[in-house]
């Protein structure tokens, strides 16, 4: 279960935005997320806290390939990346190193700001101080078991096993 | 009920008959794709295997976005990569002199071919689509799992099919089709979907234009951008692929989420103001817009033809004096290529700069970063927030015909306006 504030964010907000290219001669987890969205909001990274939650609109994460996009999110902290949709790439990057996306259509009405309670299994985002219910899609089979599995590259140290 | 192209390199690689869309399938791949920035994070994760590259042959190692290399750090990363690249003997590795920007180069050299299933840790790997291929970008880690299982898993996209119609003006290429169809359908039109590209316009297209257009594909948000192979694309591949190929085609059937016609016979040279590769105008509407930087190369549109169509407006011409004009040939070859056909003389005369192959200013690394409100016109293909330097310069993407008559006047300006008839 996760809880945390939530850190509000429009559509379409793009991998450069995320984590600019300037900041791209390295892949320390740790440097990453210092810049993480600072072309957005540049006081992000500084008041975002372990736990928190990020909340966007259409096609988050679109543009680039580099991992180093959800890296920088999950370094700084963020526990999941609640979207209205996410572009294909992150989508699977996210999983690949275990930061969990959820899907949900009704994400703009979430308040920015606000402590929220979010059930990943279920899809449920309960904002604590008024007690509304949002519902995410569940996430797919497939991703879950990669999630359970600890994330994609153990998740093919057992199939390797297996073989 | 039929398959697309799509589906049937999917369906074929995956050792099944049928495929329908949403479903997951575990696919085999012929070619794995990274750069200096993405490999390093691959390398990374697939060493914590502890198991050997399925096939040597099957990985392309391209550094072409910090390279040559700008600062420590880069230099750093793009160390990591050669290395490994001599500790597992990749054939495939390109030094600095002897490479070019991974899209413009794979093709060119031979590496992915018809009916491929390739996967790249850049987002533009979907360019090899204009090839008959099924190619898409995918992150590091995704890379580093099929660098040890020669396998990757995929959701089959639903396709949407693109027809375009009727005859192209002169300067109106693929770059002007695919930014014109992004506008229309938004950066999230094609979200998690192949992009089919089809019809007469594109059967006339060249396969320098063809590679534009499926590069451009991820900014719809699609998977991958297709285009049925013909002729064309076996004349290209012939003395060039050094593999065998095979030549897949959607059924008449096939199932297609949506059909987009366009009759794209009075469409005009196009323009992506910024922020968005959506926002797209004709140039002659935003022909007020004063610049300070135009850069043509990239892997949209750092090829041969890209260069010559440059040359053809530039010659004769001179540079504005408050514009900066940096070209970059595709690859070393595309480079020579251009110098035995007398284009690098014309770009140098105009008093403009000529770069060995980097992506550089496209992703803001090197090579002409921008100042804060500093405006370039560039033939690349991301003018997002801080793309090409300072968050408040600006990008508008254009064709190379567009971006050198744009360096001549110092504004966005229609070929015709400095090339008369």
């Amino acid at each position: 279960m996760i809880e945390g504030r939530v850190f509000k964010f429009g559509d379409h907000i793009d991998t450069d935005l995320i984590i600019p290219a300037r900041y791209l001669n390295t892949t320390d987890p740790a440097e990453l997320a210092k810049h993480c969205l600072e072309d957005a909001d540049p006081s992000f990274a500084r008041e975002v806290r372990p736990g928190d939650v990020i909340v966007a609109g259409v096609n988050f994460g679109c543009g680039s390939s580099r991992e180093h996009a959800p890296l920088a999110i999950k370094a700084a902290g963020v526990a999941c990346v609640v979207a209205q949709s996410f572009a294909r790439i992150f989508y699977r990057n996210a999983f690949n190193i275990g930061l969990p996306l959820l899907e949900c259509p009704d994400a703009p009405r979430i308040p920015a700001g606000s402590r929220v309670r979010v059930d990943l299994q279920s899809g449920r985002i309960e904002v604590l101080d008024t007690g509304e219910v949002f519902t995410a899609r569940p996430i797919p089979p497939f991703m879950q078991e990669i999630i359970a599995a600890g994330g994609l590259i153990p998740y093919v140290e057992k199939r390797l096993k297996g073989r | 009920m039929g398959m697309t192209i799509t589906e049937k390199i999917l369906a074929f690689h995956a050792g099944k008959e049928y495929v329908e869309p949403g479903e997951i399938v575990k696919c085999r791949v012929d070619v794995l794709l990274a750069n200096d920035i993405t490999a390093p994070l691959a390398i990374k994760e697939f060493e914590r295997l502890k198991v050997p590259l399925f096939e040597p042959n099957a990985l392309v190692l391209v550094p072409d976005h910090f390279t040559p290399n700008k600062d420590i750090k880069s230099a750093e990363q793009a160390k990591t990569v050669r290395e490994f690249a001599r500790r597992h003997r990749i054939p495939h590795y390109f030094e600095v002199g002897r490479m070019g920007i991974e899209h413009c180069l794979l093709p060119e050299q031979g590496l992915v071919v018809a009916g491929d299933v390739v996967i790249g840790a850049d987002s533009h790997t979907c360019t090899y689509g204009a090839l008959g291929a099924f190619a898409t970008g995918v992150g590091s880690t995704d890379l580093a799992a099929a660098m040890a299982l020669g396998e990757t898993w995929f959701r089959v996209p639903p396709s949407l099919k693109f027809v375009y119609t009727g005859k192209l003006k002169p300067w109106v290429g693929g770059k002007d089709l695919i930014l014109y169809t992004i506008g229309q359908i938004g950066v999230e039109g094609a979200l998690y979907c192949a992009m089919e590209f089809t019809g007469p316009v594109i059967e006339e297209l060249s396969m320098d234009g063809r590679f534009t257009m499926c590069n451009m594909a991820v900014e719809a948000g699609a998977k991958n951008g297709i285009i049925a192979p013909d002729e064309k694309t076996a004349a290209y591949l012939e003395g060039r692929a050094r593999r065998p190929y095979k030549f897949f085609q959607s059924d008449p059937d096939a199932r297609y989420q949506a059909v987009y016609e366009f009759d794209v016979s009075r469409l005009e040279p196009q323009v992506a103001l910024p922020h968005s590769p959506a926002n797209t105008r004709p140039v002659t509407e935003v022909t007020h817009i004063t610049i300070d930087q135009v850069v043509i190369g990239s892997c949209t549109n750092g090829r041969l033809e890209d260069l010559r169509v440059a040359a053809q407006v530039l010659k004769g011409k001179k540079v504005h004096p408050y514009v900066r004009l940096i070209v970059i040939p595709g690859t070393q070859e595309i480079y020579r290529q251009a110098l035995r056909e007398g284009l690098i003389e014309i770009f140098l005369e105009a008093g403009g700069a000529v770069s060995t192959p980097t992506c550089g200013p496209c992703l803001g690394g090197h090579m002409g970063v921008l100042a804060k409100g500093e405006r370039a016109v560039a033939t690349t293909n991301r003018n997002f927030v801080g793309r090409m330097g300072h968050p408040e310069s600006e990008v508008y993407l254009a064709s190379p015909a567009v971006a050198a008559a744009s360096a001549v006047l110092g504004r966005l300006a229609h070929p015709d306006e400095v090339v008369k008839a």
